[in-house]
Order: structure tokens, then C-alpha cells, then sequence
């Protein structure tokens, strides 16, 4: 397989807290059982708003109080607690590379940001004036803070930047990452995803536009990609990181490769503000434009980590656009829709995903879509339904796509190192 | 109704525990929230805050700039609690 060292991007550390673990590996053996991070939101927000159409959400598997300090806690929104979390076992996993802070740099993605913080320091304002608000209100809401956060606690100087564009927000994370080291402005890049956001505001904001499902009564099974009853996705939240290294700055320190970003593709719509283009035109040039840049050829791809969130019309111009990008190829690509398990981790996804699609290639297995009882006709993919599938042996390739509200398209290609 | 001295102390003590993590012990009157503490502007701030919602009293923004010791926050808390009073 080609693909050669200067374009390529080293993976060298994988982190992550999530509805279904608090790190990877938890998160991934949970995903492989084909487990459900749904919960219920709790009595207290459903009694004082009992008009919320919904009232379930994928919830952190593990509080983030368990990793961090007090004061850690008490300093960051929850969205830049998950993404120190994640980023901290990244950069552990990864052996806490050896690089000049000038040369390490920070890609850490929100799609909504600190929305927790706006609104208890708006509560606060209400309740006992502004006089009370705490000093650090403006730094927890935003949207950077978290890139911030993981920035400071790692000292990176090579620039800490934070892309914002809703769903695909994590994927053009590792993108971005990706440019850096190319464009010779750094040798090592902390890249990914956080979203800290479940709360009435938002479940009532995403429900008011129909995208989310109203299965309350069987929690679970609500978030079900594929299937002809889909109605819609599941909340979810977290974090995942991805130390991302030239492959020159990987090789030189023994680092272990889990695989290689191979290719990144960015592109826009120009459609509409929340609909996607129903014919997938804009995320199938992401998927080309990934592929084109790494080298590889449609039929060099085993498996790709659909975005897939449950919704009836997202869900099929994916499954179109994955069919215009790969052509015949398609039929030998083994697809699997995660967020039937994660639930929607918005700006954190593809960030996440990326994490899951980079363990499919490096394990060789593709992780399972659940709840697909009934697979949409119109949905002309081979789903991995159920059951994890075993990847074929050798050099293998795969892609992760993430799309977001505004028309932003993210294709990202990983393969075995 | 006023607390003492030991009691603001002690509180104070608290409040810069939870927001720094030093604990709460070290936090003595003769000590300096910035040399010797080692507390930034922006703690502080939040400090000052969280004492004024504990002590239900106002430290107006030009009153901060004075409070450069752990007795002169101690004092300043007691005087407006008695001022109140």
C-alpha cells in the first residue's frame, strides 16, 4: 500500500471518556459488546420541566470527579474537564513524547461549548446579582477554554486551536492537527473533541428541530441507525484525543504507531443551515478529497465509521454519499454506525470515532451496529449488524466521516502502520 | 450575627482550600495571598466573591487592592459584618 512518510500522520496515543467508559479501552470492549450508554436524565430536570419531549441522554460512564482535582473541576466547564481527561490518557498512552514545547501544538474541538457555565452564571445573575458571578466565568464558557486547558496543562506553544463546526468539529480537530505537523509547524498535536452539554436547554432545543428520538420508554433502543423505525439521535457526551506525530518525530523515539492518518478531507455544502445535501454530493467530495490525499484507492478501504446519528433523512445521504465517493468498492466495506451504542457526542464525535476506527484497523475487527432490526431499503450498505466482524488480515484501510449543522463535511482515512 | 475572628479565619481558610487546594491549614493571618501563597489574581477574585456570598457582606472592587494579607481579608470581613450590625 502506498502512502508516503511526509504526508502520512504517526497515531501514537488514543484517549477518551465516554457513555461507555471512562478511558479506551473500557469504551471499547463496552462498543465490541454492542452495550448502550443511554440513561435517564433524572427526576430533577423531568419534574421541573415536565414538557420535555425527551428525557433521556447517553451520559458519562464514569463522573468526571473521579479523574480530576477539586480545583480542576471547580476551574473547568465539563466540557474542558473531558477533554483533560481524554488528552491526559493520550498523551500517557502515546509514552509522554519527548518534543520542544515550541514544536507541540493543540487541536481540541467544542461544537456548543461551555453552555453549562453561561447558564448557571445566569442563574447566578438572577438569583443573586453580579456581584456574585465568579471570575471565571468568561474563561470556563469559552469555546476554547478546553484547547485552552489541555494547552496549558501539557505547555503547548505550537498554537492551541480550536475548530468550531457542530458535529464535524472533533474530525476537523485531527484535520487541523494533521495540517500542522504538514505545514512544518509542529512535530507533535493533541487533537480531538469534547461536548459537555446534556441539559434541558439543548434536548429541548435539538428536540424543537425533530432530530432527536422520543423513544423514553425503551431508552436503549432508541438510538438505532439504519433501521426503518430510526426517529432521530440520542444526546450523548465526552471526549476523545489523539496524539498525532510526523512520522519522522515517531519513528526517531521508538513510539508505537497504531496507525497512520493517511488522509484528510474538508468540504461545505452550501446547502442548507441543518438539512444535508440529499444527495450526499458534499460529503462524498470530504471522502474523495480524504482519499485522494492519502494515496489509497476506493478499493483499498475495508471499513469506514459512518456518522450515522439515527436521523431518517441524514442517514440515507450518507449512505448515498458513501456510495457516489467509493463506487463498487462500496459493496466490500464493512460499515459501522457506533452512535447506536455512544449516542451523538456532536462536537466530540468524530473525534471518538476516529479513535474507534483506528482500533478497527490496528485490531482488525469492525465494531457492531445495534438495535438494526430492520435495515432501510434505501440503505444499500453491508451495516456490521449485531456482532463485531473480523477485518481481513494484512495492510487494511478505513474511513471515518462526521458531518455537522451549517454543511460542514469531514473525511478522515486511517491505515495500518 | 457576627462571626469572630476565628471563625472568618476558618472560612476564608475553606474558601481558599477549595479554590487552590492548599490546605487549609497553611492559610494563616500573617501569610501574603501573593507571596506566600502563591494565589493569582484571578483566585483571588474568586475568592473574594465566594467570601462575600459566605460572610453575606460586600468587599467593593477598591477594597481588594488592600487586602494583601490573610488578617487584612480577616478584618475587613469583621469591620463590614459589624458596619452591618
Amino acid at each position: 500500500m502506498p502512502g508516503s512518510d511526509d504526508r502520512a500522520i504517526a497515531v501514537t496515543g488514543l484517549g477518551a471518556t465516554s457513555p461507555l467508559g471512562g478511558d479506551v479501552q473500557t469504551t471499547w470492549d463496552a462498543l465490541l459488546a454492542g452495550s448502550s450508554g443511554a440513561r435517564p436524565i433524572g427526576e430533577i430536570w423531568t419534574e421541573r420541566y415536565p414538557t420535555l419531549p425527551v428525557t433521556f441522554a447517553c451520559s458519562l460512564a464514569q463522573p468526571a470527579s473521579e479523574k480530576l482535582t477539586p480545583q480542576e473541576i471547580r476551574r473547568l466547564d465539563p466540557s474542558g474537564q473531558y477533554a483533560l481527561i481524554a488528552s491526559r490518557e493520550a498523551w500517557a498512552h502515546a509514552g509522554a513524547p519527548e518534543v520542544e514545547k515550541e514544536r507541540l501544538g493543540v487541536c481540541m474541538a467544542s461544537g456548543i461549548g461551555g453552555l453549562h457555565t453561561v447558564l448557571n452564571a445566569y442563574d447566578t445573575l438572577n438569583d443573586k446579582g453580579a456581584r456574585r458571578m465568579l471570575p471565571m466565568t468568561v474563561p470556563m464558557l469559552m469555546p476554547n477554554g478546553p484547547a485552552a486547558a489541555v494547552g496549558l496543562d501539557l505547555g503547548a506553544r505550537a498554537g492551541v486551536h480550536t475548530p468550531v463546526s457542530a458535529c464535524a468539529s472533533g474530525a476537523e480537530a485531527i484535520a487541523q492537527g494533521a495540517d500542522l505537523i504538514r505545514r512544518g509547524l509542529a512535530d507533535v498535536v493533541v487533537a480531538g473533541g469534547t461536548e459537555g452539554c446534556i441539559h434541558p436547554v439543548t434536548i429541548g432545543a435539538f428536540a424543537a428541530m425533530q432530530a432527536l428520538s422520543k423513544w423514553n420508554d425503551d431508552i436503549t433502543r432508541a438510538s438505532r441507525p439504519y433501521d426503518v423505525e430510526r426517529n432521530g439521535f440520542v444526546m450523548g457526551e465526552g471526549s476523545g484525543a489523539v496524539v498525532l506525530e510526523s512520522m519522522a518525530h515517531a519513528k526517531a523515539r521508538g513510539a508505537t504507531i497504531h496507525a497512520v492518518l493517511a488522509g484528510v478531507g474538508v468540504t461545505s455544502d452550501g446547502y442548507h443551515i441543518s438539512a444535508p445535501e440529499p444527495e450526499g454530493k458534499g460529503a462524498a467530495r470530504a471522502m474523495r478529497a480524504a482519499l485522494a490525499d492519502s494515496d489509497l484507492a476506493a478499493s483499498d478501504i475495508v471499513h469506514l465509521n459512518a456518522h450515522a446519528t439515527s436521523t431518517p433523512v441524514g442517514d440515507v445521504a450518507e449512505a448515498q454519499a458513501i456510495r457516489l465517493a467509493l463506487g463498487e468498492a462500496t459493496d466490500s466495506v464493512a460499515v459501522s454506525a457506533t452512535k447506536s451504542m455512544t449516542g451523538h457526542l456532536l462536537g466530540a464525535a468524530g473525534a471518538l470515532e476516529s479513535i474507534f476506527t483506528v482500533l478497527a484497523v490496528r485490531d482488525g475487527i469492525a465494531p457492531p451496529t445495534t438495535n438494526l432490526d430492520s435495515q432501510d431499503p434505501k440503505i444499500t450498505l453491508d451495516v456490521v449488524n449485531k456482532d463485531p466482524r473480523k477485518l481481513p488480515d494484512g495492510e487494511r484501510a478505513a474511513v471515518n466521516n462526521a458531518f455537522g449543522f451549517g454543511g460542514h463535511n469531514v473525511g478522515l482515512v486511517f491505515r495500518s502502520a | 450575627m457576627a462571626h469572630t475572628q476565628d471563625e472568618i479565619l476558618a472560612g476564608l481558610a475553606e474558601l481558599v482550600a477549595e479554590e487552590t487546594g492548599i490546605p487549609a491549614g497553611d492559610v494563616q493571618l500573617e501569610k501574603s495571598f501573593t507571596d506566600d501563597l502563591d494565589i493569582d489574581s484571578l483566585s483571588m477574585m474568586t475568592i473574594v466573591v465566594n467570601a462575600q456570598d459566605k460572610f453575606d457582606v460586600e468587599i467593593p472592587d477598591e477594597a481588594v487592592g488592600g487586602l494583601k494579607t490573610v488578617q487584612d481579608a480577616v478584618s475587613y470581613i469583621s469591620n463590614a459584618e459589624t458596619a452591618k450590625a
